[in-house]
């Protein structure tokens, strides 16, 4: 029997860190913790923002303006993930979509479930399953996932910017 | 504008793991031959500029400090540049930018990935703190991208997998291409497992190892080479999380274009560019390209491709070396499109060499869809 030579070898690294959210983010977060949504409106482009960062990128100036959103929206786009991601804890096929809540001019990613797969498409309406709020903390974990309303779909134009 | 050129183009072979060489000698292999190429030595280098994507790609956190030796920079300026997947394109930028300055005649630039020491998929796919932990890779962020292309103007389901066969068919005329896949056709494609819908197996790069160097310099040494003169370059990025911001179509991408075009004096990309080398990791960032880079109407891309326009033979080839769909070392690939686009304006590109190519955009993007860099090089002064 011979011994295969081993010209490499595995070293582990791990990494835990602070995160400081800022003035913006933390508003947001306290808020998501008391099942809030709130976003920052720019008071020039008056372009909504919900995860807010405190400013627009558009106009390069403070979103101070707050207004808090419902936790409907529609699906702007999203993909199915087929295959199971080194580290990530959710078990493929699952649906990753990009959210527009209903009055915000960005989406984020989250997850659709409740739905058969081969439903999931753009300008579906969705709305967010809290969990139980016994459970709730400064994170969008908050909400467990999304799912279908049954309500009409929107035209995709809705999602295009208007100043 | 001080005129800088490529005078030397080394790559190594792209492999899914290069057990035989360790980071320096990988980068090594691709300088030794970049300055064969351009018949210069080391006193000839005046600055080295290196670049690569995330240090979170092998986990080894800034690589510069130990590949000093190896790329050669003992006693010169020394920069690393990081943009993300635009990375091997931008750092092209930034070296000839140092000739163009006027203070460095010769520059050595390389960039490298070796990704078989990690895993990049892991490193995309962190969980942010207060998200859920929902990331899925390059692919799983940029799939639902080119369903809202395929929406927006009724694309049929087999263009993607026609720009991987045609990359695929590209990259066997190409001795340095990872993927050798003899016989693919769109029946293998569209056979292959789904990963991120809409994306196949085969609609997506692979994961390699393997490095990109070019030798940069002014007209003294490159008025004597066979040389490949930048007529025009440009980066530019944009927000993340911008209202208005067209991911299927970035601002950014369109502004880097024109910008290049006015410089090389171009009015119409589709007529004056013989040949390109874009960046296109997953199949239907082709057609998003052509029109985002203007070569075509919004909406006409995936009819060029359809048509066959990209393919070698064509209006527009894109790709003859089989392209990042082919070979993807992370941090070189934008380097390799800006390299092999000199490769093919100075007829050196061997079996994927686009007859009388003169002119020849090499492209690269990387983030969110957010960096981007491009060149526009010709074999006349």
């Amino acid at each position: 029997m011979t011994e295969e030579k081993k010209d490499f070898f595995v070293s582990d690294i791990s990494l835990s860190y602070q995160y400081t959210a800022g003035n913006a983010t933390t508003r947001f977060l306290n808020k998501v913790a008391e099942g809030k949504l709130v976003a920052q409106k720019c008071p020039k482009c008056s372009a909504v923002y919900v995860p807010p960062r405190g400013s627009c990128p558009r106009c390069g100036i403070a979103t101070e303006e707050e207004l808090e959103l419902p936790d409907t929206g529609a699906v702007e786009s999203f993909t199915i993930v087929h295959i199971p991601i080194p580290g990530n804890p959710i078990v493929p096929p699952y649906v990753s979509a990009m959210i527009r809540l209903d009055g915000a001019d960005i989406s984020f990613l989250h997850l659709i479930q409740e739905i058969d797969l081969a439903e999931i498409r753009i300008g579906m309406r969705v709305q967010a399953v809290w969990k139980d709020k016994s459970e709730w903390g400064t994170t969008l974990e908050n909400i467990k996932w999304f799912k279908p309303t049954g309500e009409d779909d929107v035209d995709p134009l809705v999602f295009k910017f208007k100043e | 504008m001080i005129e800088a050129a490529v005078i030397g183009v080394g790559q190594t072979k792209y492999e899914a793991k290069r057990r035989d060489v360790s980071m320096g000698g990988l980068v090594r292999k691709a300088i030794d031959k970049a300055m064969l190429a351009a018949e210069v030595d080391w006193d000839a280098i005046d600055a080295v500029i290196l670049g690569k994507a995330p240090d979170m790609f092998e986990g080894v956190m800034m690589p510069e400090l130990s590949l000093v030796d190896a790329i050669g920079a003992n006693g010169k300026p020394l920069l690393r540049v990081h943009t993300a997947g635009s990375v091997g394109g931008s750092t092209a930028v930034i070296a000839a930018s140092h000739v163009c300055s006027g203070n460095f005649d010769t520059v050595l630039t390389v960039t490298y990935e070796k990704q078989s020491e990690s895993n990049a998929t892991w490193a995309l796919s962190p969980k942010y703190p207060y998200s859920p932990h929902i990331n899925a890779g390059a692919g799983g962020y940029f799939a639902p991208y080119m369903r809202e292309y395929i929406r927006r103007y009724d694309a049929p389901e087999n263009i993607g997998w026609k720009v991987a066969v045609k990359d695929r068919l590209n990259a066997l005329k190409n001795p340095l291409a990872h993927l050798q896949i003899p016989g693919i056709d769109e029946n293998m494609v569209a056979e292959t497992p789904m990963l991120w819908e809409p994306l196949r197996y085969l609609e997506s790069c692979p994961s390699s190892d393997g490095a990109c160097a070019m030798v940069i310099s002014n007209k003294k040494l490159a008025e004597s080479r066979n040389a490949a003169w930048i007529k025009g370059m440009a980066v530019r990025s944009e927000g993340t999380l911008s209202a208005g911001r067209d991911e299927v179509n970035p601002q950014g991408g369109q502004d880097c274009a024109k910008d290049i075009y006015d410089q090389a004096g171009i009015t119409n990309p589709f007529k004056e560019i013989d040949c390109a080398e874009i960046y296109v990791p997953f199949s239907w960032y082709e057609p998003m390209w052509l029109e985002n880079l203007h070569f075509c109407d919004l909406g006409e891309g995936w009819k060029l491709t359809e048509k066959g326009a990209t393919e070698i033979e064509g209006d527009i080839p894109f790709n003859m070396s089989g392209g990042v769909l082919s070979s993807n070392p992370i941090g070189a690939s934008g380097m390799i499109r800006f390299g092999e686009a000199c490769l093919q304006v100075t007829n050196q590109a061997g079996d994927h060499q686009v007859d009388g190519a003169n002119v020849a955009m090499g492209h690269a993007y990387g983030g969110a869809a957010q960096f981007f860099a491009m060149w526009i090089v010709s074999n006349k002064k």
